[in-house]
């Protein structure tokens, strides 16, 4: 009995392992995902049924690639024996190769499978979240219930999304072809997205059980790596991957031990994770080798990185970081980038000139409902001594903070200046 | 999780001998399946305990010792960081390891590295029991967190 959970979990570790280049290959043969993945999910409860028998065999990867193979020729046979019957009758999306040269099809272009399967899962004519399901899935090696646990929502609405993605695909009828050059630069932004929402689903982690969620940031590191690998020279994905590993390099020292977020400036920064931090510098610096003006991903990675750099708060290069967000702030137009540039100039030319930025965006619209804008209002305005206005401003963020550790930090800071507005009564 | 992989080391590793070219070759292509599975985090080498020193600590005092070291199969020759999803992954990556010491009987080692800290100077068993303690009680209290929300 205990053989056989080895056994199990043993298979379980190819299967992960194994999956994505399983499916992707699938895919270039019978180009349509939801038959690709029905042919792999096979494969598996063929290998699940004889390998507690015969043991593993010795390559694993090579036996589900050739047991997968042969149910994909004999599924692309009888599609071909009925359309034969019913004429031109042919189910949508699917159009099978003749089949003499199915076996030269399946043994070659092998290299692309990956990227393949990656941008059709990625692919626009899906919904964001019908993208992310669809990626853990089949990039991932995740099971819908794993995903399901992951986004604390309910099995079947994975389940679901994940059906519909496939008819969408299989609809829309998506070309399978790897696109080069520029047509493939178009379409990774769609992709990048996907990557870096599962990898803060993650790293955000406000709401439900912390350590389950934290494994999307793994997930979505993983699935930088790869995808660094499989377009080397595009820099936005090196600095999509070196952002991830710069931000998940601080992820040990951002939490404290009550579960309360810690600032980045108020950092034990010795339990930043040096690996990371090596890893995510690397990736930077080959984004800035492969691009120059850099992209917003990068961008974000080299404001990252001078957090990383500095070995105190006192030595980050502030004015390095606004030069950043000011290059940042022209590619995105976002607000929030824009706010963000506030608090950069506020630490680097004093709390004063970040106020005024801060000031100039009290009445955009699409910060009108972010708790940031009155924290870091506040923030300035205590540095700056007015703290009665300071307390309003912190008492109006915490009445606008979702996270309740992060409303509970936000009035004890107003709270603070309720006691230092009086201080300043009283000596005057 | 991480882990890291440690290839034990053999008499011709000691000895300072440098594999073969068709071996290296075979390593180097693992070492790319590797990278490209999003799997390695870090990678390398060591010298021979020869070029290594030992310090021993004992009641209070520190002696250097020089290499070489006599029990070579517990030496470690090289090393991986790999983040890995479980421990059976990790096996499985073994698995498909070309022979590290063709020729040799040799040993390659997984450990998984303690996901919670890396501990600083000062930081003695008491308050590494104190953490570990403190980090149940965050992760009851996020189970908990999670279930009243559930609820």
């Amino acid at each position: 009995m205990r053989e056989e959970a080895t056994t199990r979990q043993a298979i379980e570790a190819v299967w992960r392992i194994e999956s994505a280049r399983l499916i992707g290959g699938l895919v270039r043969v019978v180009r349509d995902v939801g038959l690709a993945e029905d042919l792999a999910q096979e494969t598996l409860v063929t290998a699940l049924e004889r390998w507690p028998q015969t043991g593993i065999p010795d390559n694993p990867g090579a036996w589900l690639m050739a047991a997968a193979r042969n149910r994909a020729i004999d599924e692309l046979r009888r599609q071909q024996m009925l359309e034969r019957k019913h004429g031109a009758l042919q189910e949508p999306g699917v159009t099978p190769a003749p089949a003499r040269d199915l076996e030269t099809v399946i043994d070659e272009g092998v290299g692309d499978d990956l990227l393949r399967l990656i941008l059709v899962a990625c692919h626009p004519v899906l919904s964001t979240e019908a993208r992310v399901a669809l990626t853990l899935r089949l990039l991932g090696g995740l099971s819908t219930e794993e995903i399901a646990r992951a986004f604390l929502v309910p099995e079947p609405t994975i389940a679901q999304r994940i059906v519909r993605a496939k008819r969408t695909l299989a609809e829309a009828q998506v070309p399978f072809e790897v696109p080069r050059g520029e047509d493939l630069a178009a379409r990774l932004p769609s992709v990048l997205e996907v990557v870096y929402l599962i990898f803060n689903e993650g790293y955000s982690a406000t709401r439900g059980d912390h350590w389950m969620r934290t494994g999307l940031c793994d997930d979505a590191l993983r699935l930088g790596r790869i995808l660094a690998e499989l377009v080397p020279g595009e820099a936005e994905v090196q600095g999509l991957l070196s952002l991830m590993e710069l931000q998940a390099s601080r992820s040990r020292a951002r939490v404290g031990p009550a579960g309360e977020p810690i600032l980045l400036l108020d950092q034990d920064r010795s339990r930043w994770d040096r690996l990371l931090i090596h890893r995510g510098l690397a990736a930077l610096e080959r984004a800035e080798s492969l691009a120059r003006p850099l992209g917003p991903y990068a961008l974000q990675a080299a404001i990252a990185a001078c957090h990383a750099r500095a070995r105190t708060g006192d030595q980050t290069d502030w004015p390095r970081i606004v030069a950043l967000y000011d290059a940042l702030a022209e590619v995105t137009r976002s607000p929030v980038v824009e706010l963000n540039r506030a608090v950069a100039v506020g630490m680097a030319y004093g709390p004063a000139q970040g106020l005024e930025l801060v000031d100039a965006l009290v009445s955009e619209p699409a910060l009108a409902a972010y708790h940031l804008l009155p924290s870091i209002r506040g923030d300035l305005l205590m540095k700056l001594g007015r703290f009665d206005e300071a307390r309003v401003e912190l008492e109006r963020a915490g009445s606008m903070a979702q996270n309740a550790k992060e409303r509970e930090l936000l009035e004890a800071r107003a709270a603070a200046c309720r006691l230092s507005a009086g201080d300043g009564k009283l000596r005057s | 999780m991480r882990v890291i992989v440690m290839v034990k080391a053999t008499k011709s590793s000691e000895g300072g001998k440098l594999p073969e070219e068709k071996d290296f070759a075979a390593m180097g292509k693992f070492n790319e399946e590797l990278v490209k599975a999003g799997v390695m985090l870090a990678a390398d080498g060591l010298t021979p305990s020869s070029k290594g020193k030992r310090v021993r600590f004992s009641s209070g005092r520190k002696t250097v010792i020089d290499g070489p070291f006599a029990e070579t199969k517990e030496l470690v020759a090289g090393f991986w960081i790999w983040q890995v999803k479980s421990m059976e992954e990790a096996v499985e990556w073994v698995r498909r390891c070309p022979d590290p010491m063709p020729g040799e009987e040799s040993e390659i080692e997984i450990r998984p590295i303690l996901e919670f800290e890396d501990f600083g100077k000062e930081f003695t068993p008491e308050l590494r029991a104190q953490m570990l303690e403190r980090k149940g009680i965050v992760e009851q209290r996020l189970r908990a967190g999670a279930r009243n929300e559930k609820s």
